[in-house]
């Protein structure tokens, strides 16, 4: 049963999601296409009023476009958590939000994060949640799709990589805003509320009063997981029976995040005129996935030998911190699709995971490629891929060449950058705050356990997932500058970088394919990718691993 | 292969490597190989704590740091030594090429026409030397006037003495090479030190290598593979204090010098010498190392006909009787037209005939004399003292020949010439007295064993496009026979240049072959351009190999040695980073065992004790250097196939045997440190 309730959740995906990869490839096509007459009219609006044209941009303006557009969000975002007080729409009287708090928290939304050090009730007026955390939500996913659809025309040698704003524009007009009505529409059917009522009040059996949150879960909900966000309306996340009510829900949620991520190798076989291209880098990331998957799912089904041993029955696998609604099966895949998209969503508590169940996500947030949030993850699985071909390409005796370009000194710079990046701001950070008291002193449970809370809070801000350990007392000066560091490096640096490469393949004078080249679209450069994906992407992490969850997973046997 | 340059690993290398081993160890020079600098500084850091052994803190074993020293010591001589053994070998073949660099005496012509004797060395460029017989050329140069065979067997290994002449494709001397007839006049082309010897010396001997664009980026992943595990090793310091697991640094150092890629590492540039050096072993000097990456690179390839893809000359192939007359008859008259014929041609048709088992009578000899080819006539043959007097030559001399004799045109023979013609080849009609008696076919013959080779580099992805001043037909013949991919007929010196153009504005590396000054424009345009050294200095200027031999097929050797110089990094890369897999599940479960007893689940090899464990997997990370030498210097078999299959081998081989291989070796290696006792 739980078998099946998985594979249709991922035969599903799959229907949908090679279709989608098509229409994303047509929607953000320069060449004339039918869309363009649907979305057209109001794009043209956009565009007049914002004074955008059609013209092509370098890599250089590509990226500066990218970052001066954030970098313009971030200040308004910041703003105004700063003086939400005394800005409109603060009906509850919400105090502005400290500097290094408000710096954390729009570092978070901006990079698609939505790592919450508030607690989102309390802490945010309604014109704070409109303004920065809703509107971000729309244009950081817009911004990494936008930025890979860049990458890929240039890996793919379109005529140019594009432009910035116009591609920011038809993410949002041709993409996430008709999803999330879909996506919102099929929530509130399934319970998720969508008002403007006041908190309802209600009185309880026993004849006390209840206060009852509610608002627009329904519209919040959708573009949190199409947009690979996270952020949730309630502080417990997709496990509020309001965010996400029934099995149902919790489909349709998993469905939303994983929809545009799991497109994206599809659209990229489109735009190389070569479909396996593309099928082959979406079996690598799936192919991991599953492994991912069934460890996860078969560590929760075998329970929590601690909690054996003083006498509970684990038959039904380790349902602390999970819902009796969901059970093992839609917990494990919730938590394996929710740290593989980056979203950081959750429906359960991934702190009270067993040990090796909750080295899955981890893993899945250290690796940062399979399949990942929106646009970056994709970006991120196509550095792989040039990694794999430069490092295997070579043993086919020719200068190793991705698409039909060549791949040199140039492009193994910024790619050497890229991979060096990740391991470096999980690790330097996650080992001074073990060494400090800065660190040390928000660990709620020591140990080795207390290693996996201060890696996984890291590792969520590298990978701009978001979710957390919890269980940490994140909301203090150390953690609100180093993860909001983190987040920005892990998020902008390999954003510009692949740019770059993809700029400086554009330019390149394609090879003709012949039987002697390296061919990227069949199964064993699928399985090369897997390799150099597991060996230089995991093993980095071994040994601290090996520290966190593996010795807490051998001391507790 | 012919004449193949044969260095051997002599004894003098070797210790002479060994030396330089010693010598490379200088931290200015080491820094230059970041990968193997990394490790001189984990043995400094080592060789510290084996005399002081609590200068960082703490406590730790004096011995145990000891030998973690000594094998990172060894690590970095055996790295040394991998690199000086291929510079070691270049070496000697550059001393060899310098044997041949004597300074000798020249006669210098001075500008009043008087002549001096002066030392080689003085000579500048533009001046004019005469040489004679049994005198060293004293060198680079072109001979301005005069005829002489020049013997240079000093620097091709050839003993058979080349004619050089003024004038022409045949007109430029090398300095070292011996006159040994006749007298030249021979203007300098190059300043002493720049001679095209000085240059082969310092290309082989590796003094102004740089490193090639490939080697380049190679580089940097390997630097930035290193720092990541730098950045692995540094952080798991204060990450594991916190779950008060105590690390000892020579244990940390021992994990880094295991992780970074030290295999590759240490053997990169001897891949790099030794891949320069494979090519010189072809008797094939290369101006660069780039050169010699690119031709792994080459799409298509561009040869000439004559003499590259057939002898050059036309060779009788079949006699073809006209109507009513009998096949032996033709044969024979065939025969004993050519019997005093001593061109190619001619011999050729006495093979023929042989091959068929005719042979002359047995005055024919002495009773006939031969009748030239002259170019009036257009015929040759011979006349027998009985007065038959049999004719051979092109079909309308012939005609003309029988018709003024009274003889009279058998009406099939005009088309057998023609259906000879559209083959490809020459018809020759031969006529007894007037009687007109058949035709022979000669042809171009396609050098034996080209068709396996185009066929082996269309098995590669290579493209051949044969070039030839012939008629369209004739060059498709040769094109079809030989298994060519394209060819260009009636090709001037200047479509060459326009194919290359062509094929590069689409992508494509091209490679050609050229020896004379009209081929130097193409020979330049060219990624790849192949000289032969008999050609023009203009053509050996142009080109960026040059082959000593003047084997123009050489090309097809030079591109798999390209070939395999980027598939031996490549396996040795992809090795040494799957190396890791295996060195982790040795040293991760020892590193920890001692505060987390539990850890020993990990330790699947089943080691027998933590240093046990960690100093195995040293060991194996040392040793296999050496013992991956052999292969850094003959390169990986390459064996012409499809790129998919060539992967799927190369990965089965390196990939999963990199994987595996540690696993075994590190056991071993524990197995036996366990019964010396040393644990």
């Amino acid at each position: 049963m739980d078998l099946l309730q998985i594979a249709v959740v991922l035969g599903l995906l799959l229907l949908l999601a090679i279709p989608f990869g098509r229409y994303l490839s047509l929607a953000f096509s320069w060449e004339k296409t039918g869309l363009d007459k649907a979305f057209g009219g109001v794009e043209g609006v956009l565009y007049k009023i914002a004074g955008i044209k059609m013209q092509e941009m370098t890599w250089k303006q590509y990226a500066l476009a990218l970052v001066g557009s954030n970098l313009v969000m971030f200040f308004i975002g910041y703003l105004i958590l700063r003086f939400q007080g005394v800005l409109p729409l603060n009906s509850s009287g919400i105090e502005g939000m400290d500097p290094l708090l408000a710096f954390n928290t729009v570092a978070s939304f901006l990079t698609n994060t939505n790592l919450q050090h508030y607690s989102g009730e309390t802490g945010l007026s309604y014109l704070s949640q409109m303004m920065v955390i809703m509107f971000l939500m729309f244009t950081t996913p817009a911004s990494g799709i936008a930025t890979v659809m860049a990458v890929i025309r240039g890996l793919t040698g379109q005529k140019h990589l594009g432009n910035f704003y116009v591609d920011l524009i038809r993410a949002h007009t041709r993409i996430l805003i008709p999803l999330s009505v879909v996506v919102g529409l099929l929530l509130v059917s399934q319970g998720v509320p969508q008002t403007i009522e006041p908190t309802a009040v209600a009185t309880t059996l026993q004849g006390e009063e209840q206060q009852i949150t509610r608002g627009l879960v329904a519209a919040l909900e959708s573009i949190k997981h199409l947009g690979t966000n996270g952020g949730g309306y309630f502080g417990v996340n997709s496990s509020h029976p309001f965010e996400n009510p029934t099995p149902l829900s919790n489909v349709i949620e998993i469905l939303s995040m994983f929809l545009i991520p799991a497109s994206l190798p599809f659209a990229f076989g489109y735009m190389a005129r070569n479909k396996k291209q593309g099928l082959m880098i979406f079996a690598a990331m799936f192919i991991i996935f599953l492994a991912m998957l069934t460890t996860v799912y078969v560590s929760e089904s075998n329970g929590n030998p601690a909690l054996t041993q003083i006498g509970l029955s684990q038959a039904d696998g380790s349902m602390e911190g999970k819902e009796v609604r969901f059970g093992i099966a839609q917990s494990a895949l919730f938590t394996a699709v929710t740290t593989a998209a980056t979203t950081g969503t959750v429906n359960n508590m991934h702190d009270t995971l067993t040990p090796i169940g909750g080295m899955v996500p981890l893993t899945e947030m250290m690796l940062n490629n399979i399949f990942g949030g929106d646009g970056v993850g994709m970006m991120n699985i196509l550095m792989y891929a040039i990694l794999a071909v430069f490092i295997c390409g070579l043993m086919v005796g020719r200068t190793p060449e991705y698409l039909g370009r060549k791949i040199e000194s140039n492009e193994m710079k910024m790619i050497a950058i890229a991979i060096l990046i990740h391991p470096l701001i999980i690790l330097a950070p996650s080992a001074i705050a073990l060494a400090t008291e800065w660190g040390t002193s928000s660990i709620s449970n020591p140990g080795y356990h207390g290693i996996s809370q201060v890696v996984y809070e890291f590792s969520s801000s590298a990978a701009n997932n978001g979710s957390g350990f919890e269980g940490l007392a994140d909301n203090t000066p150390f953690w609100n500058i180093s993860t909001g560091l983190v987040m920005l490096f892990g998020r902008y640096f390999s954003m510009i970088l692949m740019l770059a490469v993809s700029g400086s393949l554009l330019k390149k004078q394609l090879v003709p394919e012949t039987i002697g080249t390296f061919r990227t679209d069949n199964t064993l450069f699928m399985g090369v990718l897997i390799g150099i994906v597991l060996i230089v992407g995991a093993l980095t992490f071994l040994p601290v691993l090996a520290l966190g969850p593996v010795a807490e997973w051998l001391t507790l046997r | 292969m012919s004449n193949q340059r044969k260095t051997m690993i002599t004894k003098e290398i070797v210790s002479q490597a060994a030396i330089d081993a010693f010598k490379k160890l200088d931290p200015r020079l080491m820094i230059k190989n970041p990968v193997m600098f990394v490790v001189e500084i984990g043995f400094f850091i080592t060789l510290l704590l084996s005399m002081f052994p609590s200068i960082f803190g703490g406590e730790s074993d004096a011995g145990y740091n000891a030998i973690v020293t000594v094998i990172l010591f060894i690590t970095i001589l055996f790295a040394n030594f991998a690199e000086a053994l291929a510079e070691g070998r270049g070496k000697a073949q550059a001393d060899s090429l310098r044997k041949t660099k004597q300074d000798t005496k020249a006669t210098l012509v001075q500008k009043n026409g008087s002549t001096k004797v002066v030392r080689s060395t003085e000579l500048r460029k533009g001046d004019i030397v005469l040489v004679g017989i049994n005198e060293i050329i004293p060198g680079d140069g072109e001979i301005i006037a005069g005829v002489a065979s020049v013997d240079e067997s000093a620097i091709t290994g050839e003993s058979a003495p080349v004619i050089k002449e003024a004038g022409g494709d045949f007109s430029s001397v090398t300095g070292g090479t011996r006159v040994v007839s006749d007298q030249i006049k021979v203007r300098i082309t190059t300043d002493p030190g720049e001679s095209f010897l000085d240059r082969m010396i310092g290309l082989v001997e590796g003094a102004k290598r740089q490193k090639t664009p490939n080697e380049l980026a190679l580089n940097i992943l390997l630097v930035s593979l290193t720092l990541i595990f730098l950045i692995v090793c540094i952080t798991l310091l204060p990450i594991a204090s916190y779950v008060d697991v105590v690390i000892p640094v020579a244990t940390l150092i021992a994990l880094l010098v295991c992780l970074i890629p030290t295999t590759i590492g240490g053997l990169l540039s001897a891949i790099g010498i030794a891949g320069m050096d494979r090519v010189t072993q072809y008797n094939v000097i290369a101006m660069s190392g780039k050169a010699v990456e690119a031709a792994g690179d080459i799409n298509t390839i561009i040869l000439d006909k004559t003499g590259t893809i057939t002898h050059g000359n036309r060779m009788a192939a079949e006699f073809i009787p006209v109507h009513n007359v009998d096949t032996k008859e033709l044969d024979f008259a065939a025969l004993q037209s050519s019997l005093h014929d001593e061109t190619p041609e001619g011999r050729s048709i006495v093979e023929l005939a042989k091959k068929q088992g005719y042979t002359p009578n047995e005055n024919d000899g002495t009773h006939s004399s031969g009748v030239e080819f002259k170019a009036e006539t257009r015929m040759s043959g011979t006349d027998f003292s009985d007065g038959r007097i049999i004719r051979k030559g092109a079909v309308d001399a012939i005609k003309q020949y029988v018709k003024e004799h009274g003889g009279y045109i058998p009406a099939d023979l005009d088309d057998i010439a023609n259906k000879v013609s559209m083959l490809g080849g020459t018809p020759l009609a031969v006529c007894d007295g007037n009687r007109l008696l058949g035709v022979i076919y000669l042809k171009d013959t396609v050098k034996p064993g080209m068709r396996e080779r185009f066929e082996e580099l269309r098995r590669m992805g290579i493209r051949t496009i044969m070039c030839t001043g012939d008629n369209p037909l004739t060059a498709a013949t040769i094109a079809r026979e030989a298994g060519v991919d394209d060819f260009i007929a009636e090709a001037k010196p200047e479509d060459k240049i326009a194919i290359i153009r062509k094929e590069q504005a689409a992508g494509k590396l091209v490679a050609m072959t050229g020896d004379g000054t009209n081929d130097a424009p193409a020979l330049a345009q060219a990624d790849v351009g192949l000289a032969m050294n008999s050609g023009t200095i203009a053509a050996k200027e142009a080109a960026n190999m040059v082959d000593l031999d003047s084997d123009p097929t050489k090309i097809i050797e030079v591109v798999a040695i390209g070939k395999q110089l980027l598939m031996t990094r490549g396996a040795l890369t992809t090795f040494s980073i799957a190396n890791d897999v295996a060195k982790y599940f040795a040293i991760i479960p020892a590193m920890f065992m001692v505060a987390i007893p539990q850890m020993q689940a990990l330790n699947i090899m089943n080691l027998a004790t933590p240093s046990s464990a960690i100093l195995s997997a040293l060991i194996f990370n040392a040793i296999i250097i050496p013992l991956l030498i052999p292969l850094a210097m003959k390169g990986v078999k390459y064996v012409p196939m499809s790129a998919t299959k060539l992967l799927g081998r190369n990965l089965f081989i390196f990939g999963l045997g990199g994987i595996v291989a540690p696993f075994v070796g590190i056991k071993l290696i524990d197995l036996l440190l366990v019964m010396a006792g040393l644990h």
